[in-house]
């Protein structure tokens, strides 16, 4: 009889990292769908542009870096991060801006700080934020939706080959409010500003991005405390100023609803690797992650939020956690610090 | 408030996290307990509990009977072995045990004679008549520790201090793990005998209740439980499955709302826990006399054809109960003894059933797959979410795996129960348990470490010290020596060159004065205890000094010599006689060796040379102290330096003493003991000053046999240093 | 005049600032151990000499005065760490040779060739040798901190530096494999059927 010997526990839960992340990718299939059917195939062909350089980035450095590559690349945190980052980027960029921003967010934002686990900023935000104050023209360049162009066009686009692209671009609900905020006339003004409940089409794709969020909710992939602390957060400090002025500040729903706040909400703040650790912690992270996406969008030089927020607060977490550890069994209070 | 809180519905508390594993108990809970095997050989570890080893009684040949104590308990926290069956006992050796680390550990080796024969019994079926001291040490000498775990003296955990009130007694029945369903047979079986065991213990402890936890998922037991207690007062409590709820400290939280402090025990809040199994071993051993020699165990896991519970004597090879079992399909996989989530693998099929061992669980690999390996932490947070000690596992792993053991500890480690629940849940199959158990052991081993360099430490500051100290009291009785010396040397002269030899031997002695008086106070300041020694010392130089001084007064007032006498000649005239006869004797050992014709006589010879020497030194000191005589004549009041003489004298004699003993043995033994005789020519020569701290260096040298060195230079005293060794 | 006007307020910020850390500094002076007590506390107390120094407080007192804290074989890489923590300096590579990591030695007279010598007794810097001219002597294992200095005064090298074994008492946990490694080892457990 050949024995293992090994320590206990002996017996192992159904939870594997693989799966986590097979089931985040699967989440955010709704937000894909909706983001193709506003603005064309531009969004897909970013996600699978971006998830075979993110792979072959990893691969990469790791052999490099003399790590088995099969074995980590198995884990699936690459094509997580490259995912979150296409869906981030418009629908309109030529293949070497996402090439560019899944390069460095791989390299640099995950694996020059040791790998999956080691990154303290999220990789995907971290990627998304280099090529939005590099290249902030092309980062901002948005289809009006319900107007997507044919798989054709969008190939163009990809390639980099139209030159006519700013003849297709429209503002988005964010760049309005943002253009025309303090003007209730110009504001009316606005069609993108006007959808069924938020912004037009935009509404679409938070909603999307919320039933995939709910769906990992209730597949226990994440946890409740980051969505609610931080899609909270935004609306309570959105509601007093709105009542005050809703010539000057939107809606709760408005904020609730555009831009990236459902999807950085559910997969983005989510990301248990850069954000805080604790319960609590995580409560005050992302309570200040909404505080911080409402107070750029509000005063702030960028349209939306969601990477500047998620990254100052990922440079906050270690802060958090050394602040909110829990009480321990038989300890009479929380500890402090880090000891030692 | 006793009436209210029966009145009232009872609160339900909670702790913290905890896991739902698959519960597979219905592999063994299906059939009665059975009798377990009789093997051919019962090992018996002599530790089955937590403390110090049991002292074995017996020897190796010894007969023994069933019940029959083998082996004593060997301090306040041990508990005596007894022998499980009649035999004899075959061996008391290291004998493999499941132990993770795979050491062997003594064992008293048992060959059973199959007659199962009893000792005499002592059964006390009415337990109320005896005094509680006397109960316990019934309950302690029938060797019982507690069944559930970790196997801590049970008596111990009885024993409460006189102002110490329990208002709460918890039998711990709740049975967490999965596959372990041995409690759950007990209480199903034998409720009425759990239930007189239980009456003993409150007998004991007098609590205000008395609460049995049970788990939901056992229904038959809490049913029969139940019909048994019926109008005892003993509450039968269910409690919600869910991993680990049998943890101690879980379980009172769960019970009572209270929490143990860390580090603290569960009577300082009023809490008695005990595992139901112990209840009944106390039932066994108070009832019906029998001391601890059998427990219930499970036989579990898809390997066993036969699982089930069988009533298994202590120190049954493990291979006989898979033999019991029917496990007979060779199959990779797994031995584990204890449950899934905290036991052990077994490594040797002999390891005997100890007293904690309530599982035995034989899975092949597509029961327990083999683990998967370690992936990278995610941070997900899991593994907090599930902790019953409601612990940061993830702040605990990074700490561990990076080797920063104080930052573990400030995160409590120390408070984690190895539970695994958070290896269970964690995504990344990262071992933390291991981790834990290994920052564990590191800190364990650094506190040890710390305790030994501080122990090498007070050693090494108290040998310097003594050193210190040695070098001091040389320095003064050398310049003591001097200042006699140049006295004696003094020529035979007037008063005037007498007087400056004493001012000068003034002025040495307050030197020495003042060295001893530095040397002092570098003791008192560094706090050595022989301080006090070294002020004497200096105390005492002082006064030589004013002695001196007041007889450089004196001397300079009477002016030319008075009569004297002289008593330090004979002494040494004597001294010069017996090292003479010390050189005869070293040579007529010499000759008796050569007459012998055995090796070494060169050796042998040159002793005899050294002593030769020896002698004539000492008496070119006679002629010079003869020389010197006329000085001391000339300087009659002093009376130290001559005293100094005296000693000076005495030692040499006694010296030469040891030289003539030496060469007497020498004769003796022949040429047996040429060390000894060497040895102690040695020390006959001229003592020189030798360094005595340590010496630096940079490096170890090799070190290789050195066959011609320096003869080596002895310093006499080593016996009284070795003193100071052992008690310091 | 403005320029003045803020040289001379500057000037008094400064004073006053000054002032309060000055006042500050005496105030909530922290009274710490002397600093050789604290480096001698990280010493492993092994006494060994290796440093060039006889005994660890010696080479704890020069460290104080900027020697290298960088001499310590039985200390190895942590006590550098960790005097690099307390000194604030920089982390310097081993000077010498690293002990054989981990195992612990003691000292180990073969006392049937021990011819009584006393060398050892001497040389043992924290007295674990007992024994007496012409008798032979033994170890105090629990008191050795195996220095190896008795090794080399040895006149007939009876003098054995032996690894101490784990018992069950010291035995301890290894740290798992990390990622990418499974924590187990297979037993071939042969005469179980």
């Amino acid at each position: 009889m050949n024995l293992i010997s090994v320590t206990s526990p002996h017996t192992t839960g159904p939870s594997r990292t693989q799966r986590v992340m097979a089931q985040v990718l699967l989440a955010t299939l709704p937000g894909l769908a909706v983001l193709c059917g506003l603005f064309g195939w531009g969004s897909l062909i970013n996600v699978v542009w971006a998830c075979a350089a993110a792979l072959a980035c990893e691969a990469a450095v790791l052999r490099l870096r003399g790590k088995p590559v099969g074995f980590h690349l198995a884990d699936g945190s690459a094509l997580v991060t490259a995912v979150l980052l296409a869906l981030a980027i418009p629908p309109t960029a030529p293949w070497w801006l996402t090439l560019v921003g899944v390069g460095f967010a791989i390299i640099f934002a995950k694996q020059l700080y040791g790998g999956l686990g080691m990154n303290p900023f999220n990789p995907a935000m971290a990627g998304y934020v280099l090529l939005l104050i590099s290249f902030p023209v092309d980062m901002t360049r948005w289809l009006p939706p319900f107007e997507a162009p044919d798989l054709a066009t969008s190939l163009q686009l990809f390639l980099g080959r139209d030159h006519g692209i700013d003849a297709l671009t429209g503002a988005t609900p964010l760049d309005s409010l943002r253009t025309w905020a303090g003007d209730a006339a110009a504001l009316a003004a606005q069609p993108a500003l006007h959808g069924t409940f938020a912004g037009l089409g935009w509404e679409w794709v938070n909603l999307a991005f919320l039933a995939g969020g709910l769906w990992l909710l209730w597949r226990r992939v994440i946890t409740w405390h980051i969505p609610a602390a931080l899609l909270g957060a935004l609306a309570l400090c959105a509601l007093p100023f709105w009542l005050h002025d809703s010539a000057r500040f939107a809606s709760p729903l408005f904020h609730l609803f555009s831009g990236a706040a459902m999807f950085g909400a559910f997969f983005i703040a989510t990301d248990p690797v850069s954000a805080a650790t604790s319960r609590t912690g995580r409560l005050i992270y992302a309570a200040l992650i909404g505080v911080l996406i409402w107070v750029i969008r509000s005063f702030g030089g960028y349209p939306d939020a969601m990477a500047f927020a998620v990254l100052l607060l990922n440079l906050a977490a270690p802060t958090i956690d050394y602040y909110t550890q829990p009480r321990s069994y038989g300890h009479s209070k929380p500890k402090r610090g880090i000891g030692g | 408030m006793s009436l209210l809180s029966r009145l009232l519905p009872r609160r339900r508390f909670d702790f913290h996290g905890g896991i739902h594993p698959p519960e597979r108990k219905a592999l063994s809970n299906g059939t009665p307990i059975r009798p377990g095997p009789m093997p051919a050989q019962l090992i018996l570890p002599l530790t089955m509990h937590i403390g110090a080893p049991a002292r074995p009684l017996v020897q190796v040949g010894d007969r023994v009977l069933k019940g029959e104590k083998i082996a004593e308990a060997s301090g306040p926290v041990s508990v005596p072995v007894h022998a499980p069956s009649s035999g004899v006992i075959s061996a008391i050796e290291p004998r493999p045990i499941q132990h993770p680390s795979g050491l062997d550990a003594p064992c008293i080796v048992l060959d059973t004679d199959g007659e199962d024969r009893w000792t005499a019994l002592h059964p006390h079926p009415d337990f109320r008549a005896i005094p509680r001291p006397e109960l316990l040490a019934l309950i302690r000498e029938a060797g019982i520790a507690g069944l559930g775990g970790a196997g801590f003296p049970t008596a111990i955990k009885l024993n409460l201090r006189d102002n110490q009130r329990i208002e709460q007694l918890i039998l711990n029945a709740v049975e967490c793990e999965p596959y372990i369903t041995a409690d759950d047979r007990l209480m199903r079986e034998r409720a009425p005998a759990l239930i007189r065991g239980i009456e003993i213990l409150r007998y004991l402890v007098q609590p205000a209740e008395t609460i049995v936890a049970i788990e939901d998922n056992k229904p038959e037991a809490i049913a029969a439980m139940r019909a048994a207690a019926e109008g005892t007062g003993i509450r039968i409590m269910t409690v919600p499955t869910k991993y680990p709820s049998g943890g101690e400290k879980q379980l009172i939280r769960l019970v009572t709302g209270k929490e143990v402090r860390s580090g603290g025990i569960p009577a300082e809040i009023g809490v008695v826990c005990q595992n139901i199994g112990t209840a009944y071993a106390v039932e066994r051993a108070v009832v019906h006399g029998e001391p601890l020699i059998r427990r219930i165990t499970t036989l579990t896991g898809e390997a066993f054809t036969q699982p089930g519970n069988v009533e298994t004597l202590i120190g049954t090879p493990v291979q006989a109960l898979l033999e019991a079992g029917g496990v007979t399909q060779p199959h990779r996989g797994r031995l584990i003894m204890g449950g899934p989530m905290m036991g052990f693998s077994i490594d040797h099929p002999m390891s005997p059933v100890v007293k904690t061992s309530n599982c035995i669980i034989a899975a092949p690999l597509t029961e327990l797959p083999e683990p998967a390996p370690e992936q990278s932490c995610i941070r997900c947070g899991a593994c907090a979410d599930v902790c019953p000690a409601e612990l940061l596992p993830q702040q605990l792993y990074w700490y561990s795996k990076a080797g920063e053991f104080d930052r573990a500890r400030h995160y409590n480690l120390l408070d984690c129960i190895e539970c695994g629940a958070c290896s269970y849940v964690c995504p990344s199959n990262i071992p933390l348990v291991q981790y834990y158990r290994y920052a564990k052991a590191e800190l364990r081993k650094q506190a040890a470490e710390h305790q030994k360099a501080d122990r090498a430490r007070e050693r090494f500051e108290a040998r310097t010290a003594r050193i210190e100290k040695e070098k001091a009291e040389k320095e003064a009785r050398r310049q003591a020596r001097l200042a006699a010396n140049r006295v004696k040397q003094a020529p035979d002269a007037a008063a005037p060159p007498a007087q400056a030899d004493l001012k000068k031997a003034v002025n040495d002695a307050s030197a020495a004065y003042k060295t001893a008086v530095k040397a002092a106070k570098e003791a008192e300041a560094s706090g050595a205890d022989n301080a006090v020694a070294l002020r004497a010392e200096a105390e005492r130089l002082k006064a030589h000094a004013d002695a001196l001084k007041a007889n450089l007064r004196d001397a300079k007032a009477a002016g030319p010599a008075a009569p004297a006498h002289d008593d330090g000649l004979p002494a040494l005239k004597k001294a010069v006689a017996d090292a003479s006869a010390a050189y005869k004797a070293a040579v007529k050992a010499m000759k008796d060796v050569e007459a012998g014709g055995d090796g070494d006589i060169d050796a042998l010879r040159a002793d005899t040379e050294r002593l030769k020497a020896e002698a004539d030194r000492l008496k070119a000191a006679l002629r010079d102290a003869k020389a010197a005589a006329p000085a001391v004549v000339a300087a009659p009041v002093q009376e130290d330096p001559v005293a100094a003489l005296k000693k000076a004298v005495a030692d040499a004699s006694s010296a030469y003493k040891a030289a003539v003993k030496a060469a007497k043995e020498a004769e003796a033994s022949g040429d047996g003991d040429l060390d000894a005789l060497r040895a102690e020519a040695e020390r006959l020569k001229p003592t020189g000053s030798k360094p005595n701290c340590v010496t630096p260096r940079r490096r170890p040298r090799p070190h290789h046999h050195q066959p011609h060195r320096q003869p080596p230079r002895l310093r006499p005293p080593a016996m009284t240093r070795s003193k100071n060794a052992t008690s310091a | 005049m403005t320029i003045l006007i803020a040289v001379l307020a500057l000037l008094a910020l400064a004073v006053v600032f000054g002032a309060l850390l000055g006042f500050a500094s005496e105030k909530f002076r922290v009274e710490g151990d002397p600093i050789v007590d604290q480096i001698d506390a990280l010493l492993p107390q092994t006494q060994c000499g290796q440093c060039g120094h006889p005994g660890c407080r010696p080479y704890a007192e020069a460290i104080a005065e900027g020697e290298d804290h960088n001499r310590c074989p039985p200390g190895g890489e942590q006590t550098i760490q960790d005097l690099s923590d307390l000194l604030g300096r920089e982390v310097l590579p081993l000077d010498g040779e690293a002990d054989s990591a981990d195992v612990k030695k003691v000292a180990f007279i073969r006392e049937a060739e021990c011819i009584g010598c006393t060398k050892c007794i001497q040389a043992c810097p924290v007295d674990a040798i007992v024994g007496a001219a012409r008798q032979m002597h033994t170890v105090i294992a629990d008191e050795c901190t195996g220095c190896d200095l008795c090794v080399e005064p040895c006149p007939v090298d009876c003098i054995d530096m032996i690894e101490v074994p784990p018992t069950l008492t010291t035995w301890g946990w290894s740290r798992p494999d990390g990622v990418g490694k499974t924590p187990e080892r297979l037993i071939n457990v042969v005469n179980l059927r």
